[in-house]
């Protein structure tokens, strides 16, 4: 990250352009926003996050002046909005449905406000130009919006809702009306846009991943409250709670008893303790039977060999660790996987686990997962661990040579998501649960080595995952 | 085109007959050269000449014109406002009532909305004559320019004016800019509607007419009393002939710019 990166939530000297204080707006008995506080800063792109109902749009509706908060204040650059009425603000909005005026050319339609702000002729002429330009609709000017396509119009929209230089731009879903391919290009000349006007933005979204793309930060939003406010990153990576974990993105949750993990002799990693799976059919029997007639032919190390590696390779490949070793299958993805957790860190030995943490007891006769980044204030607490799909690596054998991977489980492919890039396979474990494990499909179709109903080992780092205090 | 079947055809004709056999019946003898009015002895327009020449006939044409076109333009404006606020502002208190109430008049019997009126005006101890009349036509035409304009405004996006006021606009602006030009073709249909009912009023105006002001279907109604003449049906054609060009007038104006609006929306679905 560099020195001067885009933060002004961070610095307590920034003065906030709106400030939401203690905002409730309810309809009748229906509770929209509940007591809301918020501060948004000027050249923020700020997106809120939510399911529908949740009360996004009612809170970007009161910014605009359509509604007015039942309780609170909501101010922009110190001045309270409530007794200014939305024809005088300098706030404008991009409507969900662009909402364009169908009987005006896209000349007009973007002088409309310039027009209503009594400008002068050459004036109001200039900032539609630049408007045009901005938005790449010069040949279009003359055209109604019944002429135009559908991302032209969107175009449009945002030209007509910029020209009077607002202090705040509100975008109401403004790339729902697109299809997908169009909507990534949206999103990059919305950035690119917001970042040339330095305008503010909010915008509101049901598109978790329309959110992360274009947000400096994202606020999630669930029964009129803000869950979390964060950096997309942030909000990914440490959610802070099981709510925003599972909106965002894909998750694995194992619910289970929390307790703090001892902190003296960090527990080596000895395989042979962790109980093997049960053969449950014949099919896993004989594979089983096949790894020790396959162990027993793999050359194991003599004396020498590690009296070599001890002084030649100790320091480039770390200490020996004497464990029986089976050669990893050649699977593609075992292999870029193996590659991957090779290059970084050439020496994690064993017993490198992060030390403290939790122990979640998760299920019966299974050990415990080791989330070494749990906090050890949830230690005797219901808690969830809440772990990404690509965090969590599928083999085909048991993982042997991973010392980082301390959580490993066993199971069965149920199902594989090809997705082009990458496929999500769903695991299902002995107790039943699903878990979902994505691997990059850095080969070619016809070389991936696993599939439905093979037995499989998912194995994930000892702060993969996230502790959240169990809500339900 | 597919063939109608011989019960859709006398269903037809039957139906067709019952709605316009008096009238082609009037059209026709409009033209006969006798005096007598059932008697048929050839073709020719002398009537229509006489009728020009008649003055009591033409003062009587003009009242009317006046007061349609007066009443017409009164009862397009309350009538836009009525369904503009019962349309798009929301759920106030009353809301229901409000909007049953602007129907009510629709479906009362004329002679008690005449009635009604005439005890008003005698009552305020105003003066009847042409601007009683337009009063009255227009009470009773707003409610049908406010059934036609809310149709059209039921399906009108109400984030248009929103957008219009976000955009620095008035309220009375968002609604002169843009409401009013993308739904003027419904505003002109209630208008050329409310400009025909009152064309053709008979009962509200002959309680509510006063000296001076006698309408033309009031002016038809006496002279029948006195025995049909060959001129009162050529009058009669005159104004079938203003009322139907209305009526279709009105027809092609909402017909066109629904094509119009489909197709727009279906641009605008297009990308959605």
């Amino acid at each position: 990250m560099s020195q001067n990166v885009f933060a002004p939530w961070a610095d307590p000297t920034e003065k906030p352009l709106i400030q939401f204080k203690g905002v409730t707006k309810r309809f009748g008995d229906f509770t929209a926003i509940d007591d809301l506080t918020q501060d948004i800063y000027a050249k923020e792109f700020f997106a809120l996050l939510g399911p529908s109902g949740c009360g996004k749009t009612t809170l970007m509706r009161m910014l605009a002046g359509f509604e007015k908060p039942t309780e609170g204040q909501i101010l922009l650059g110190g001045q309270d909005l409530s007794q200014i009425p939305a024809n005088q603000r300098s706030v404008n909005m991009m409507f969900q449905s662009y909402a364009l005026f169908p009987h005006l050319t896209v000349w007009d339609n973007i002088a409309f406000g310039l027009k209503r702000a009594k400008q002068p002729k050459d004036k109001i002429e200039a900032r539609v130009q630049e408007m045009l330009r901005l938005t790449r609709l010069e040949q279009f000017a003359k055209r109604k919006p019944h002429q135009i396509s559908g991302g032209q119009r969107q175009r449009v929209a945002l030209a007509r809702s910029l020209a009077r230089a607002p202090k705040l731009l509100l975008l109401d879903e403004p790339l729902g009306a697109l299809d997908k391919k169009l909507r990534e290009e949206t999103q990059f000349e919305l950035m690119d846009i917001q970042e040339k006007t330095g305008t503010t933005f909010i915008i509101v979204t049901h598109d978790q991943e329309e959110a992360m793309t274009v947000a400096s930060r994202v606020a999630v939003m669930n029964h009129g409250q803000i869950v979390q406010v964060d950096t997309p990153d942030r909000i990914y990576e440490a959610p802070n709670s099981v709510y925003v974990a599972g909106f965002i993105g894909d998750v694995n949750l194992f619910r289970g008893m929390a307790q703090a993990r001892d902190t003296t002799p960090p527990p080596a990693i000895d395989p042979v303790a962790q109980p093997l799976p049960e053969p449950t059919s014949p099919e896993a029997e004989k594979a089983l039977n096949d790894q020790a007639t396959r162990d027993a032919r793999t050359p194991q190390p003599n004396a020498l060999g590690m009296k070599l590696h001890d002084k030649l390779f100790a320091p480039v490949f770390g200490k020996w660790i004497d464990e029986p070793k089976a050669l990893p299958m050649p699977d593609p993805i075992e292999k870029a996987k193996a590659e991957a957790a090779r290059a970084p860190a050439p020496t994690p030995p064993a017993s490198e686990v992060p030390q403290g943490g939790l122990d979640i007891a998760w299920a019966e006769g299974q050990p415990p997962l080791i989330a070494a980044n749990g906090p050890e204030t949830l230690s005797g607490h219901k808690v969830v661990l809440s772990l990404r799909p690509e965090k969590v690596s599928i083999w085909k054998e048991r993982p042997t040579n991973q010392p980082n991977a301390v959580n490993i489980l066993q199971g069965e492919v149920i199902d594989i998501a090809y997705l082009g890039n990458m496929s999500t396979y769903h695991v299902k474990l002995a107790d039943g649960t699903m878990v979902k494990a994505q691997a990059s499909n850095t080969r070619r179709i016809a070389n991936r080595g696993i599939t439905w109903e093979d037995k499989v080992w998912l194995s994930f780092t000892a702060t993969a995952g996230v502790v959240l205090e169990d809500e339900a | 085109m597919k063939r109608l079947s011989w019960f859709n055809v006398t269903a037809l004709t039957l139906g067709f007959a019952f709605l316009y056999l008096p009238m082609i019946i009037l059209i026709v003898y409009s033209f006969n050269e006798s005096r007598l009015v059932t008697v048929w002895a050839g073709f020719s327009t002398k009537w229509y000449g006489t009728l020009l020449q008649d003055q009591e006939f033409l003062d009587a044409a003009w009242v009317t014109v006046q007061v349609a076109f007066l009443s017409s333009t009164i009862a397009t404006v309350l009538g836009t406002m009525a369904a503009h606020v019962i349309i798009n502002a929301g759920r106030f208190p009353g809301r229901t009532l409000f909007s049953g109430m602007i129907y009510a008049p629709l479906v009362m019997p004329e002679v008690i909305t005449g009635l009604s009126l005439l005890l008003l005006f005698i009552g305020l101890n105003i003066d009847r004559g042409i601007m009683t009349v337009v009063l009255a036509h227009t009470t009773f035409a707003m409610c049908y320019v406010s059934v036609v304009v809310s149709s059209r405004l039921a399906t009108f996006d109400t984030a248009l004016e929103e957008a219009a006021r976000d955009l620095g606009a008035t309220p009375f602006q968002a609604f002169r800019l843009v409401t009013l030009p993308i739904i003027l073709p419904a505003v002109i249909s209630g208008w050329l509607l409310a400009f025909t009912l009152s064309l053709d009023d008979l009962v509200i105006a002959s309680f509510t007419t006063g000296p001076g002001a006698t309408t033309l279907p009031i002016k038809i109604f006496s002279a029948v009393r006195l025995g049909v003449s060959p001129q009162i049906n050529a009058l009669s054609t005159l104004m079938i002939v203003v009322v139907t060009i209305g009526v279709i007038t009105a027809s092609l104006v909402t017909k066109r710019n629904a094509v119009r609006r489909a197709e727009e929306e279906r641009a605008g679905a297009a990308s959605a």
